[in-house]
């Protein structure tokens, strides 16, 4: 891989909640346009090293990460950031389908009128390319105003994922999104995640061994806070170099 | 023998049941009496003036022992002045300090912040009111009344709200006396609904860009829309209820003023310096009618809140 090919560069990442060592000396190339699948059991830092990426840690007090995170070249954990215009550029959906209480059509606009000023027609044309992009507008174009919270589970994380898009980010952070879905809406969501990824860099998180393989193009495998190991991901399901990966792969614990 | 035993088992079970969905019952009927029962007295009471002024009563500014005349503008207008410039300064306040010590505040000071505006909320009424008339009224007479009379008395359209003799004391005076008063509890409940948004609801505003602001302003506050409301409301029932502080600090004057700086009067301050003197059936009557007043604008409050939150919520979109 060449540099122009990745997208976020984490070098000698420690994380800290407190005097806890919660992610320890992780280094690990992202790669542009490509979807990339966290695992390992619970409490081994996936979900921390995720946060990480948008610096949403920093809305709690005694977080602390040290080290660097170059995204497209730039270190975002630098001070000088300024971690809005960061998060605009890093979207993020999170275990829990997380509708905002307002109408479907003011949810997906939330993120676009903090950034970009549009008129009403364009507003409607943003609207409705970001909920096809979530394949959701078929299911909702005749109640946008309704309120967020009217839609089923698996359509509130949809909508979430379409909020996220809105606003055109580079990266797409997947906090475990289909952990409270039944099978028919993670199906969904995972089709989904194809599909978005010709024009994101995504990263997931998730419990679901099954799930990573399907959807990624490059595995890590966490635990206890270390970066077990990290490859593509037919080579992490078949022929995993460590033993520790393998019992995981193989369900041998976690 | 077993059934048998099993089966008077049984039965003393049902009896209890019954006895104690009667007794909670009765109790909850108490409620409904109570409300009735007061309501009832207060209008049997107000009967003799109400026959006689009729609803002259409520716009006539006469407060007149001597030759029995009486209304209620002045008293009214001052309950409603005072509460609402008490709402106008406290809420903004109260919101402020809700927002801070949820969203801003480092975590050493939380809690000793939290706990001194509940020990707020602990001070007795009547240690606001000596506070206002000992020491807040003669700073405020000899320091910012002047000042705000001549600059801001002129002025078109307000001016006539910045009227009045610089004393210290008056509806304005009273009105802050309030707000001060008001500001624990509105805080406290507006703190405690703000912290009960789930965090991945932040979060995800947070994640799309937002400033503090924007997540407060676009999913904070309508998520806590009710509990918001309810808090104001209970600041609001406070005030219009407020007797001791308000008398007070309000200059108790029955003559009718619309200078924010002038003494004026409110229902419950009447209420608390007139009754021992009451003599005669249509001065005890005006007194009692004023109280059914009072209970009367306290009620179209709690009423304009739900319809308010029944608004918000049509606002929304249809609800699930």
């Amino acid at each position: 891989m060449t540099t122009n090919d990745i997208k976020l560069q984490v070098n000698n990442l420690n994380f800290y909640y407190g005097k806890f060592h919660a992610l320890k000396n992780i280094n690990l190339a992202i790669p542009t346009g490509k979807v990339t699948a966290f695992i390992g059991p619970s409490g081994c830092g996936k979900s921390t090293l995720l946060r990480t990426f948008n610096r949403m840690f920093e809305l709690y007090p005694g977080m602390r990460a040290e080290g660097e995170i170059l995204f497209d070249g730039n270190n975002l954990l630098a001070r000088n950031v300024d971690v809005n215009m960061l998060r605009a550029k890093v979207g993020m959906v999170f275990q829990k389908p997380t509708p905002f209480p307002m109408s479907i059509y003011d949810n997906i606009t939330f993120g676009v009128k903090l950034y970009e000023n549009l008129n009403r027609a364009e507003m409607d044309d943003r609207v409705e390319w970001a909920l096809r992009k979530a394949a959701l507008w078929g299911e909702v174009k005749d109640k946008l105003k309704q309120s967020g919270n009217s839609l089923s589970g698996g359509q509130q994380q949809r909508l979430c994922i379409a909020r996220a898009v809105a606003t055109r980010p580079e990266v797409l952070l997947l906090d475990e999104p289909t952990s409270a879905l039944d099978p028919i809406s993670t199906g969904h969501i995972e089709e989904l995640i194809h599909e978005l990824k010709e024009d994101y860099t995504i990263a997931i998180v998730t419990h679901n061994m099954q799930q990573a393989a399907r959807v990624s193009d490059y595995t890590a495998y966490m635990y206890l806070g270390e970066l077990m190991e990290f490859g593509d991901t037919d080579s992490i399901f078949t022929a995993p170099k460590r033993k520790e990966t393998e019992d995981y792969i193989t369900g041998k614990f976690g | 023998m077993e059934n048998t035993q099993n089966a008077a088992h049984l039965k003393r079970q049902m009896m209890l049941d019954a006895l104690f969905r009667l007794l909670t019952r009765s109790f909850a009927f108490l409620v409904l009496a109570l409300l009735l029962g007061i309501l009832l007295s207060l209008l049997i009471g107000a009967l003799p003036t109400i026959k006689h002024f009729g609803w002259g009563f409520l716009t006539s500014s006469d407060w007149d022992p001597v030759s029995e005349k009486f209304g209620a503008l002045v008293p009214i207008f001052g309950t409603l002045v005072t509460s609402v410039i008490a709402l106008l300064i406290g809420v903004p306040i109260s919101f402020g300090i809700a927002l801070f010590l949820t969203e801003l505040c480092p975590p050493m000071l939380k809690r000793p912040l939290g706990i001194a505006v509940e020990l707020l909320a602990g001070i007795p009424s009547i240690i606001y009111g000596m506070w206002g008339l000992f020491v807040f009224a003669p700073l405020f007479g000899e320091y910012v009344q002047p000042w705000v009379l001549e600059n801001m008395g002129d002025l078109p359209l307000v001016g006539f709200l910045f009227q009045g003799a610089p004393m210290g004391i008056g509806m304005f005076t009273a009105g802050l006396i309030l707000a001060i008063m008001v500001i624990p509890f509105i805080s406290s409940v507006m703190r405690d609904v703000f912290e009960v948004v789930p965090p991945m609801l932040k979060e995800s505003a947070y994640g799309l860009g937002g400033t503090t602001w924007e997540v407060v302003r676009h999913v904070v506050l309508p998520f806590t829309k009710t509990g918001v409301v309810g808090g104001i409301m209970l600041g609001l029932g406070r005030a219009l209820g407020e007797t001791m502080a308000v008398t007070f600090v309000i200059g108790n004057s029955s003559n009718f003023s619309t200078g924010l700086f002038d003494a004026g009067n409110s229902i419950a301050s009447t209420l608390a310096n007139e009754f021992a003197e009451a003599n005669g059936e249509l001065y005890l009557g005006s007194l009692i009618e004023l109280g059914l007043i009072l209970f009367f604008i306290t009620f179209v409050v709690l009423a304009c809140s739900k319809l308010l939150l029944l608004r918000l919520k049509k606002q929304e979109g249809r609800a699930s």
